[in-house]
């Protein structure tokens, strides 16, 4: 009953017509809320309206999902935890085979004795940041080509 | 009788939940199987249409078990699971490319319990079913996703007051005051209807 201690007298009277609504009105609540309802006529309009909210959304159901979407549902979500694997295993052996080919690439120019240190530490940085970013948005553009089945739809 | 049904069904899913904790996926399989049809229809509450509430509901799926560290056996299994459907929905909700390609591809997501046995009856009265459930989805839609989550909580799944406090995490006051203004803005939407 703590829970449900109200601010103010409207509130409580909102409440109390809520709780009837919805058949949880407690024990004493009954009579106090025929109370309200018998001095303010502006909250027994607001009740009946309410009455029949609740009939009509009553009435309503969440339409049913086709009968064969539960047989395949589990295989779907298996099929994206193995993914998920596979998209970080595909990642890292992605950043590493082109991180090493840039690597290999830029390794003259490093090994370059004339060159500062700061130099090639950028060198390599920027790289390994290229190669990342590479990735990054390769395997965006991939999941989100799978999963976007509106990509075509004019924005 | 139903007590020790409860206990037994709560101690198999805690079972349950420790295997998957441990990465057991056919014990993660189990409760996916056990969940999947309310993951479903919370999101298809949430989000309107058929195929994103099975994508979402899915994704929530594959969500709670990456992060499966996270699972208390101790707690039900579904207060989880749904944190990250109703987040998952918002999320999907509040992108606006999503918004507007919903708007261009609305289907129903809601139907009449007495609309079959009208139609063949009646079927004057059925196209009158038909239109009042067209208005009260898109009046639902129309609400804020609060409220909006709320609502099918109470009407749609039948929750309590209790139960929708505790899978939300929000008091019952709370719970009511939202349902309120809900139904007052479902009111003001079908004024000429009801």
């Amino acid at each position: 009953m703590s829970d449900r201690e109200f601010r103010s007298p409207e509130e409580r009277a909102r409440r109390l017509i809520m709780a009837s609504i919805d058949g949880e009105l407690a024990g004493g609540e009954r009579g106090e809320l025929e109370r309200l309802l018998d001095e303010h006529p502006a909250l027994r309009a607001e009740w009946a309206r309410f009455q029949r909210v609740k009939e009509v959304t009553e009435a309503m159901a969440l339409r049913p999902a086709p009968e064969e979407v539960w047989s395949d549902y589990w295989a779907s979500v298996y099929s994206r935890l193995e993914r998920g694997i596979g998209w970080v295993l595909f990642s890292l052996g992605a950043i590493v085979l082109l991180s090493y080919g840039a690597w290999a690439g830029v390794k003259e120019l490093i090994a370059d004795a004339t060159m500062p240190w700061f130099l090639k530490v950028s060198l390599l940085a920027l790289t390994v940041g290229t190669v990342v970013l590479l990735v990054s948005v390769v395997r965006e553009k991939v999941f989100v080509g799978r999963r976007q089945r509106y990509k075509d739809v004019e924005r | 009788m139903e007590s020790a049904l409860v206990e037994r069904n709560e101690a198999s899913e805690r079972a349950l939940v420790q295997r998957a904790r441990a990465g057991d996926r056919r014990a993660f399989g189990e409760l996916v199987t056990r969940y999947m049809r309310r993951a479903y229809y919370a999101a298809l509450g949430l989000v309107g249409s058929h195929e994103d509430a099975l994508d979402l509901s899915q994704e929530a799926f594959a969500r709670a078990f990456r992060a499966r560290a996270n699972l208390d056996p101790d707690l039900p299994f579904y207060g989880y699971l749904y944190q990250i459907v109703r987040r998952l929905c918002f999320n999907f909700l509040r992108d606006s490319r999503t918004r507007r390609v919903r708007m261009e591809e609305a289907t129903p997501w809601l139907m009449n319990q007495a609309g079959a046995k009208a139609a063949a009856s009646n079927p004057a009265r059925a196209t009158e079913r038909s239109e009042l459930c067209a208005l009260v989805q898109a009046a639902i839609e129309r609400l804020p996703e609060r409220e909006r989550e709320v609502l099918v909580l109470k009407e749609f799944e039948g929750l309590r007051y209790r139960e929708i406090a505790e899978l939300l995490g929000i008091p019952i006051g709370t719970v009511m005051s939202r349902l309120y203004t809900a139904r007052r803005n479902l009111a003001a939407e079908l004024e000429g209807v009801l």
